[in-house]
């Protein structure tokens, strides 16, 4: 079993002294303000630069410029990344507890491949042809792989390594269908390929109100849940005997892991990494209580989303790169990097 | 030389011995699996010749394979259709060979060169020669070839550490594949359409047009790399008891583990390199040919010969049911692989293994 953290540090029976939860609560205040900082520098660079002035002019004293039309456009981005960063990074922080293993990611319960494959089938045999259009498939087809996922990974018995296995295998039938859509239909294919790197392009108004009820439920439940995932880290047995519901803090954190994936990947298309990196990096100062992993998860995975998307609009001015590029780029050396700092007894 | 007959015991081996003092310990089941295997695989590959547009019966098809049939039929089957199959045949070995070595080393049942990332590798290089350069289809190939080795170098040095740890060298190929996927949506979405749908095909996997020139590197390749692999199948036996067990056996177990891992490389990237990087052969010919052996060993020869029969098998299926070059192996072998999971999973869990 991958265990993150050595079991002296697990210990939660008495909470934190006054001080260390000052620095921590201060610390969440500072992560607020990086931010609202990369939430302005998102608005305010990209194919045409912002001075932050022109930024405050479009926020609140819109006046229809050509400058305030440009922050209007982004802000609709800033906020689908900010919503689909945070739903990431939760969604992560729940299924690494969840599953007991740090290197869980959504991508591994087969979510990411029930999305494309829902988003494909819309696009050939269903004639949808808008971004928008696409969201509710996403989602329908991300959800019922999820469900699929925990009832063949054993429902009430489900472990990680079972978890695992049946969203590979999932992901491998729906990629095979993926892929003879690709190849029987050019017209899929052209679109598909924008979609699967995964983007924050579609963001408009209707878009984020599609998602936002999924996000907001998600994320509500997610925050809920910290408390009986954190019994549910001292083992099984242990948290039976503290009083925690097994199966039914099993069965809420999968439904909330995948409401908030399934809702982000709608939206953006699948994008790795930031629900697997976020919570490992917080993880590291915040020590292995749930009830402060999830709210910093929260708040700093939407700042490297915001962050990679900026950068990718930045190093292919006037194009750009999409996110999901930026982040696995970025995302991909730093994972090699923590399972290579990890001793080799605990992989 | 005399043969001595063991008494039957439940795994059903019989040790050859020499007056020497030499003896071989022969697994009866294997052998019995490892002839079937090859059986099926050429009468596949007989009835995989005689399909098409143009359809030769299997006797015909045999016929011409001895040099007796007419001129039409000779250049369909010696030019055309005979290198495909061929190409199919040692493509499916080597990814066996190479997923049952991958398996083996890095002791996970999941570690096959689909997720370590080779053939995203290979995916990267050969999209670069497709989109950056428009190459040929030989340039394709080497692009691919070079691909692929080079994910298969990085790998390894980045999972370097004192050794070469199983689970380690897993999440790092998980690392790099990741990676390499995102550089190929990149590729995909800088190209063509026309490129894009070349590169779909090639990255589905597929022996449509393939011909001699991709035949003969590969039965060099493998004439080489094979008998060298089994050679070391003694020391990776060993080697699944753990590295403190077989050091303290005499297996010098980084040599032997690099020395296999070149090998399953060079065979996994020259197979992806010929026909694109097919999924899931290396990923279940190992684990069915373990399944039918009934041995926990690496079980290498009935590997290779599972990965040559499943995918001619595959790609018979595929002309049947889609049409002649409709449809690409890969399709195929990556929905029966997806459905052979599952049906893994749910029989273990009713014997209660997983």
């Amino acid at each position: 079993m991958l265990v993150d953290s050595p079991p002296e540090q697990r210990a939660e029976t008495a909470p934190a002294p006054p001080t260390r939860r000052a620095i921590r609560a201060l610390g969440l205040l500072a992560s607020v303000v990086i931010l609202v900082l990369v939430a302005l520098a998102s608005i305010a660079i990209g194919a045409k630069e912002l001075s932050l002035g022109q930024v405050w002019h479009g926020l609140f004293e819109d006046s229809g410029t050509y400058g305030d039309v440009v922050v209007t456009e982004r802000l609709w981005r800033t906020l689908l990344g900010l919503l689909a960063g945070a739903a990431l990074g939760l969604a992560g922080a729940v299924l690494q507890a969840l599953t007991r293993n740090p290197l869980a990611d959504p991508g591994l319960l087969g979510i990411n491949a029930g999305a494309s494959a829902a988003v494909v089938t819309a696009m050939t045999y269903f004639g949808v042809t808008s971004l928008s259009g696409y969201v509710w498939f996403a989602f329908f087809g991300a959800a019922a792989v999820g469900a699929l996922v925990w009832f063949l990974g054993g429902s009430r018995g489900a472990t990680p390594v079972r978890l695992a296995l049946a969203g590979t295998a999932i992901s491998a039938a729906l990629y095979g269908y993926l892929q003879a859509v690709m190849i029987t239909d050019q017209a899929a294919l052209g679109k598909m390929r924008f979609w699967t790197v995964g983007s924050l392009t579609s963001a408009s108004e209707s878009t984020i109100l599609q998602v936002l009820p999924f996000l907001a439920g998600g994320t509500i439940l997610a925050l809920a849940l910290a408390r009986p995932l954190n019994a549910m880290e001292m083992g099984d047995d242990t948290a039976r005997a503290l009083g925690a519901h097994l199966n039914r803090t099993r069965a809420l954190s999968m439904l909330a892991a995948v409401v908030l994936c399934g809702a982000a990947t709608a939206a953006c298309g699948p994008i790795v990494f930031v629900g697997l990196m976020v919570p490992h990096v917080v993880r590291s100062f915040t020590g292995p209580d749930l009830r402060w992993i999830l709210p910093y998860a929260a708040i700093l995975s939407p700042v490297l989303l915001l962050g990679a998307d900026v950068i990718g609009r930045v190093v292919a001015r006037p194009s750009e790169l999409q996110v999901g590029i930026v982040t696995a780029i970025i995302g991909g050396p730093v994972f090699i990097f923590l399972v290579r700092r990890r001793r080799t007894a605990q992989l | 030389m005399k043969t001595n007959r063991a008494e039957r015991s439940p795994r059903a081996n019989r040790a050859v011995r020499t007056p020497g003092g030499l003896s071989v310990r022969l697994d009866v089941r294997a052998l019995v699996v490892v002839l079937l295997l090859l059986a099926a695989a050429l009468a596949a590959s007989v009835v995989l010749i005689g399909t098409g547009d143009f359809p030769i019966s299997a006797g015909d098809v045999l016929k011409t394979l001895m040099g007796g049939g007419n001129a039409g039929q000779e250049f369909i089957v010696n030019e055309l259709r005979l290198p495909r199959v061929l190409v199919g045949l040692l493509v499916g070995a080597s990814l066996g060979l190479g997923g049952a070595l991958f398996q083996a080393v890095s002791r996970n049942p999941l570690g096959s060169p689909d997720i370590l990332g080779l053939g995203q590798g290979a995916t990267a290089g050969a999209l670069t020669v497709i989109v950056v350069f428009s190459g040929s289809a030989g340039d394709i190939t080497v692009g691919a070839l070079v691909g692929g080795l080079g994910a298969g170098l990085a790998i390894y040095l980045l999972a370097w550490k004192q050794g070469v740890h199983g689970y380690r060298l897993v999440l790092v190929g998980i690392g790099v594949s990741a990676i390499l996927t995102a550089v190929n949506g990149y590729l995909l979405t800088k190209s063509t359409i026309t490129e894009a749908a070349q590169a779909v095909v090639w990255m589905t996997g597929s022996l449509s047009g393939r011909d001699w020139e991709q035949v003969w590197p590969l039965l060099w390749l493998c004439a080489v790399l094979v008998p060298l692999v089994l050679c070391n199948a003694r020391a990776l036996r060993m080697m699944e008891m753990g590295d403190d067990v077989s050091n303290a056996l005499g297996v010098r177990v980084e040599r032997t583990r690099a020395l296999l891992m070149v090998a399953a490389v060079l065979l996994t990237a020259s197979a992806t390199a010929a026909a694109g990087p097919v999924g899931f052969v290396a990923l279940t010919a190992p684990q069915l040919a373990r399944r039918l052996t009934r041995s926990p060993g690496p079980n290498l020869l009935p590997s290779l010969c599972m990965g040559a029969a499943l995918l001619v098998m595959a790609d018979l299926l595929s002309q049947k049911v889609f049409g002649a070059d409709q449809m690409p192996v890969g399709v195929v072998t990556g929905v029966l692989g997806g459905v052979y999971l599952l049906w893994l999973l749910v029989t273990e869990r009713k014997a209660g293994r997983i």
